[in-house]
């Protein structure tokens, strides 16, 4: 395997996660304020397939990923209301909602299985950047708008969460809601508004399966795409950057299955989809139990506080607590 | 989760309705719902209903479906309620119907090698080793959640999710790999075992009176453990308040995972019939998703045992009714699942409903 060759295989992950990195921002944005949405598996589905019905009624791509958004956000309230307005186990209705709107899209999708249907245009290679060794042909000649959108996201949730005051807020509200409340925030109002946005990446993540990536509908098309979404969140330790990168991580490792098939016959692709849940668990048993403290304290102080730093993955404190503002 | 009083909202007192209320208005409108989502499939709601009872009762062969289907849902559901009364969600379950049923099938492929024309035991021993491993197959990978719950303080939500994934991956590694068929390896699981090693069953039916006896054997025994024993007591008091159990005395680590210990040894009993009863092999998908229907049938009962047998009859009776769906109304079965779903989303809105604004 030669560096182009390489480069192509790379640039081919990058593709392929990108559905994931929307789904995996959106969980990350919703777990951020404080809410699990752990419906995202029944989410995405149903965004694939109202996504792709929609687009193929209305004969606009755009029109269909609204209304996986749409859909989404619909998700994202019941999940909302009975989490935070009736404080009943967030885990409990997300998910039932999981299982639900997967089985939801088979039955009212059953229609439009493998009906061909509008795709997204491809897109140009951006001037300027692509002419960037590496990074260009890796990042920029990507031929797909929804590749260079999700690096806008990516970026632009970034910056929200680090460098924003309102993102200062969000993350306050996901750890010291109380402390939040106090300074003056309305606590139930903005984990409601995360939770629906991220409700609606999560929608959106599911048409650009449909109408983009997988390019049709059918039943249980992106089956598991929406476990690994939340094993990836936990993985990227609830940063956008981090997420991101996990997605595409799984896509490498995606691609690189693919590439192995013909040399190792014996173990089928399906087995590399388990590769997310044992790295999950690994990073959980290594910071959820304090052992990486440990054995980082046996490295000199400076290197030690960078990769702290850098590997920090504790949850947020009131993830999943709801919040008695009244 | 919810410690403190409802909070006493700026509801005016006409607002304040009966309990019952709340739950049987969410009732109707989930059958509200499930009537609208029928008529926008473009079906009539009673044409549908009539179908999947037909496609449930209609003949003996339906009857034994609904019947194995049941057993291994009632194994999966008495599981999930020892987990649930300790505070747990155990979405490992899938996993570990999964483990034990590849457990079950390793002890069998042992026992019967491939190339052998007979079992080297009498097969009713082989096919009670095989079930027993499948039980310890269960066990084992609840207690690997169970684990990392309690000793590396990991979430059980996704330790489970993650070690489901797992328990498949293995399963589809043997079926393409050192177990696979003769000739060509595929998604439709490992050869067949000899037919002495399948379970018996009800007359021409896929029923089989050992997985259904085990499923009632162990759903009244769970009855008679959560209300009348003190290791019953000592679970529901570590579910309701951790803290307080463990300030009261109770061990609640110990208790935790006797949990998963418990939920593990039915869900791998549940695999085991699986493969012994129903498969007579190992598939991918070898649990049919009555793991994750486990986990609805309880949280509908309200985690109380009692409650577990004529839901878990309803559910079984429609998973197999819907089946008829296809075949006579050209709709997807997958409205079984949608009948499910919405009954227990509105069960838990309406009891949150009640909780919050209901007059006490």
């Amino acid at each position: 395997m030669d560096s182009a060759q390489l480069l192509i295989i790379l640039a081919t992950a990058i593709t392929t996660a990108t559905p994931l990195v929307f789904a995996c921002l959106g969980e990350t944005l919703t777990e951020r304020a404080g809410v699990i949405n752990l419906s995202a598996e029944g989410t995405v589905m149903l965004g694939a397939m109202v996504g792709f019905v929609v687009a193929k009624t209305t004969e606009s791509v755009w029109l269909g990923f609204l209304g996986a958004a749409a859909v989404g956000m619909l998700v994202a309230l019941i999940v909302a209301y009975g989490a935070i307005t009736l404080r009943q186990s967030q885990i409990a209705i997300g998910f039932v909602l999981a299982l639900l709107c997967s089985d939801l899209s088979s039955y009212l999708g059953n229609p439009y299985v493998r009906v061909p249907g509008p795709t997204v245009p491809p897109a140009f290679p951006i001037p300027i950047l692509e002419a960037i060794p590496v990074i260009g042909p890796l990042f920029f000649r990507q031929g797909d708008v929804l590749v260079y959108a999700s690096y806008v996201l990516i970026i632009g949730m970034w910056f929200y969460f680090y460098r924003t005051r309102t993102g200062l807020t969000l993350r306050a509200i996901g750890e010291q809601p109380a402390a939040a409340f106090v300074r003056g925030h309305n606590v139930i109002a903005l984990r409601y508004l995360y939770t629906l946005v991220g409700g609606a990446m999560i929608g959106i993540a599911g048409a650009a399966f449909s109408l983009d990536f997988k390019a049709g509908w059918s039943h249980r098309h992106t089956a598991g795409y929406g476990w690994i979404a939340l094993a990836i969140v936990i993985f990227g330790g609830w940063n956008p950057l981090r997420a991101a990168l996990g997605a595409y991580l799984f896509g490498i490792l995606q691609s690189l299955a693919s590439v192995a098939q013909s040399s190792i016959q014996d173990v089928p692709t399906q087995v590399f989809t388990v590769a997310p849940f044992i790295l999950m668990i690994l990073v959980l048993v290594l910071t959820s139990a304090g052992w990486l403290g440990r054995l980082l304290g046996y490295l000199p102080v400076t290197p030690r506080r960078a990769l702290m730093r850098a590997l920090r993955t504790a949850p947020p404190a009131a993830l999943g607590r709801p919040f008695e503002q009244d | 989760m919810n410690s403190t009083i409802p909070s006493q909202t700026a509801l005016p007192w006409l607002w304040r309705l009966p309990a019952l209320v709340y739950r049987s208005g969410a009732l109707i409108i989930s059958l509200l719902l499930i009537g609208l989502i029928v008529l926008l499939s473009g079906a009539s709601p009673v044409e549908v209903i009539g179908r999947m009872l037909v496609g449930a009762v209609s003949t003996p062969d339906q009857v034994g479906r609904v019947v194995a289907t049941l057993s291994t849902l009632l194994l999966c559901a008495v599981g999930l309620v020892y987990t649930f009364n300790a505070g747990l969600y155990n979405l490992g379950v899938e996993g570990q119907v999964t483990f034990g049923a590849i457990a079950t099938t390793f002890v069998l492929r042992l026992l019967y090698p491939e190339e052998a024309t007979a079992s080297l035991l009498p097969p009713p021993l082989t096919i009670a080793l095989g079930v027993l491993a499948g039980a310890l197959g269960g066990v084992l990978w609840g207690l690997l959640a169970g684990a990392l719950h309690v000793y590396g303080r990991i979430s059980e939500i996704f330790a489970g999710l993650g070690l489901n994934f797992a328990a498949t991956g293995v399963a589809i590694y043997l079926i393409f790999g050192p177990w696979k068929r003769p000739g060509v390896a595929s998604l439709s699981g490992t050869q067949p075992f000899d037919e002495s090693l399948w379970l018996g069953t009800f007359g021409q039916t896929e029923a089989t009176p050992v997985g259904l006896g085990l499923g009632l054997l162990a759903l009244l025994i769970t009855i008679v453990v959560m209300r009348n024993t003190y290791f019953g007591l000592r679970l529901r008091a570590v579910g309701k308040n951790q803290y307080a159990a463990h300030v009261l005395g109770v061990p609640a680590r110990q208790q935790l995972l006797s949990a998963f210990l418990i939920c593990g040894l039915f869900a791998g009993l549940a695999g085991a019939i699986q493969v012994v009863g129903v498969f007579h092999r190992l598939i991918p998908n070898i649990s049919s998703n009555l793991g994750f229907l486990g986990l609805l049938v309880v949280m509908l009962v309200n985690f109380d045992p009692r409650w577990v047998l004529p839901v878990a009859l309803f559910f079984s009776a429609l998973n197999i009714g819907s089946l008829q769906l296809p075949l006579s109304l050209g709709l997807e079965s997958s409205l079984a699942g949608v009948i499910q779903g919405l009954l227990v989303l509105f069960a838990l809105i309406g009891r949150g409903l009640a909780q919050r604004y209901a007059a006490s």
